[in-house]
């Protein structure tokens, strides 16, 4: 999920830890559960040893070969967001203020994925580049892929720690696992298989994840429906239940009708927060040039499968919330006491002997509602696999940002390929070392994983004011990519500052006194985004272009697209564009 | 995806299969046996229907993608 958005979804599972941590374990797994689990690391690890062949030269191990059909890279772009603090956050969410959550899953990422696939990814495939900020060095030079290069592999390790973590913590809760058990466990299984296999492994891993979440998870939608009588049942029940006061009062199945002023929805956002913090400055920064996600689809085969895989991507993302936010949203009218009365979930740092459970727990509680033996042990292996290779999405981007990015362009020029690929083989095991000390680091100190996460989020918005003039504006220098991050990511942290120093300065970032801290996200990454813009125009106009030539391979105007072979109307990306876009707009009507 | 190599969609079909084959195998006891897990719609035996579907899924993708066949 988003860095700036992360908080929300990860930062409940934080507070009150050390409370959660001494609450009795949520589910009790079998035998069969515990082989279901074992089964998936055997097979991960036997993943990795597998590929181990196959990652020999750097664009083996670092670009998966540029092998990867566009289903594959599809769904591991998709995957890599995929996270289980995720998954349980925005369920918790859906819980707490309704289908609103689902905004994060729709206009938070399908027009930004969808604008990737058809616009920037001619650019970013055509010009070979290994990451964003290879990008950024072809585009504007050394200095802006510097910055980009660092800020973003500092970070990645560092928010791998968080997560890996935030799962411990999730294994204790739902399982009563150790701490330091979940750790070290997981952390050598995706060091193992990915050190082993590169990126191919990851990506692997990822397609893997993606079925397991889909397998452990859809059948629980599915149960709450039938128990529910249904869609319409549930909402006659839930007014049934707000009418007499067990459920709190508020609109949980309607998208945009409360989004009109800060203090008409729970969550204090406006649908221009919305639109343009989230739809636009949040997801398009997320989406299209955070290398994580970016990475899977530079590893596509030929660049219709690179342009197609976000959009098959969408059509999944579009469908998360069917496995997310639904079950949140049954688990209001289903969850019951021992006794049988309504179970009434509280937030992390409420939870007492009368409420013992808080919204984040509502997915494993739903599991343990409708899953039997085995099919609970497929739930706790999703969970796990989308801590896994979350993990593994962060270690493996990692990897190729610091030996291509910075061990090659700054340290050792001009070694044998085999030397890089063993750089990035220590790289990774560095970056799961570093994810280690992170995490113990906050367990010592939590408050550490808002900071980690809030300069997480001052970096991505600024890369996008950045890459997107750069891509469409053959104007733009060297001078105004530079100055232009640098500036976008001060206002940033300036605004962020100002805030944390001053909560009542919240009226000026977000536009109102009545704006909460969700709100802020939005605002200040729009801020951002468009002094980014702003500054890289102005710079870039009393400042030197570079040559047409030079542009070649980089910029709109300036770039021959390769012709594309004629397809079938059903294998082109524009077609199922359309489609997504369709669907897209239907969902947001039928749930306005 | 890589000719003589394993496809990914080979090691989902068995993985698949081996979830789906232990979770009816359950399911299947619980049926013959009468003694249900203690879960909401347990009458429903969805291992049975739900273990079955990824059974047949991880054949279909195991067959499909097994190793040296030409696609």
């Amino acid at each position: 999920m988003f860095g700036s958005t992360l908080s929300a979804a990860v930062a409940p599972f934080m507070n009150g830890t050390a409370l959660a941590l001494s609450a009795p374990s949520l589910a009790h797994l079998s035998g069969l559960d515990i082989a279901v689990i074992a089964i998936y690391f055997a097979m991960v690890i036997w993943i990795g040893f597998y590929l181990k062949g196959q990652a020999n030269t750097s664009e083996e191990f670092f670009m998966a070969g540029r092998e990867m059909t566009a289903w594959i890279a599809g769904l591991s772009f998709v995957s890599a967001n995929l996270g289980s603090l995720e998954l349980m956050g925005w369920a918790g969410s859906a819980y707490q203020y309704g289908i609103l959550a689902a905004h994060w899953y729709w206009i938070g990422a399908i027009p930004a994925m969808l604008f990737l696939g058809i616009v920037m990814m001619p650019f970013y495939y055509v010009c070979k580049t290994h990451s964003v900020p290879g990008y950024l060095k072809l585009r504007y030079g050394q200095g802006a892929s510097f910055v980009a290069a660092v800020s973003f592999a500092f970070m990645t390790v560092l928010m791998s720690g968080v997560n890996m973590f935030a799962m411990a913590v999730v294994m204790k809760v739902v399982l009563g696992w150790d701490l330091n058990f979940s750790i070290i466990v997981s952390s050598l299984a995706v060091a193992a298989y990915v050190a082993l296999g590169g990126l191919r492994s990851a990506i692997f891993n990822e397609v893997l994840q993606f079925m397991l979440i889909w397998g452990g998870a859809l059948l629980v939608p599915i149960l709450g429906l039938v128990e529910s009588h249904g869609w319409s049942g549930f909402k006659e029940k839930l007014a049934h239940n707000i009418s007499t006061g067990l459920t709190p009062a508020g609109d949980y199945t309607h998208m945009w009708r409360s989004m009109g002023h800060f203090t008409d929805n729970p969550m204090g956002i406006h649908w221009t927060g919305i639109v343009f913090g989230l739809g636009f400055a949040i997801s398009f920064g997320y989406w299209t040039t955070d290398f994580l996600v970016v990475q899977r689809v530079l590893a596509a085969n030929n660049l219709r499968s690179a342009r197609m895989a976000p959009v098959i991507g969408s059509f999944f993302k579009m469908a998360v919330p069917f496995i997310v936010i639904l079950p949140g949203l049954l688990g209001l009218i289903v969850l019951q006491n021992p006794d049988g009365s309504l179970m009434h979930l509280v937030g992390q740092d409420q939870v007492n002997a009368a409420h013992p459970y808080s919204y984040n727990e509502v997915l494993p509680l739903m599991l343990v509602r409708y899953c039997s033996p085995g099919l609970l042990g497929l739930g706790i292996t999703a969970l796990i696999a989308g801590f896994m290779s979350g993990m593994a999405g962060n270690v493996s981007a990692f990897s190729a940002v610091w030996t291509y990015d910075i061990y090659q362009p700054l340290i050792v020029k001009n070694a044998r390929d085999e030397h890089y690929v063993a750089v990035g083989r220590w790289a990774t095991i560095l970056g799961v070392i570093v994810s280690i000390i992170t995490a113990y680091l906050v367990m010592s100190a939590a408050s550490i994983m808002d900071y980690v996460q809030a300069l997480f989020s001052f970096f991505i918005s600024p890369l996008l004011g950045v890459v997107l003039v750069g891509m469409l504006w053959k104007r733009a220098t060297k001078a105004g990519g530079f100055w232009g991050l640098l500036l976008g990511t001060l206002t940033s942290i300036g605004l962020w500052a100002w805030v944390k120093a001053d909560p009542s300065a919240l009226r000026y970032v977000a536009l109102s006194p009545d704006a909460r801290a969700m709100a802020e996200d939005m605002y200040r990454a729009l801020w951002s985004v468009i002094v980014s813009m702003g500054v890289n125009v102005i710079v870039s106009m009393f400042t030197t272009p570079k040559t047409m030539a030079e542009l070649a391979g980089v910029v709109y105007g300036a770039t021959k697209i390769p012709e594309e072979e004629p397809v079938p109307f059903y294998k082109n990306e524009w077609f199922w564009t359309v489609i997504a876009i369709i669907i897209f707009i239907a969902l947001n009507v039928y749930f306005w | 995806m890589h000719s003589g190599h394993i496809s990914i969609w080979f090691f989902i079909g068995v993985l698949l299969t081996v979830y789906g084959a232990m979770i009816t195998a359950y399911g299947i006891y619980e049926l013959v046996s009468g003694t249900l897990a203690n879960v909401v719609l347990a009458n429903l035996h969805a291992p049975v229907w739900w273990g079955g579907l990824m059974l047949l899924l991880g054949l279909f993708y195991s067959v499909k993608f097994r190793p040296g066949r030409e696609r």
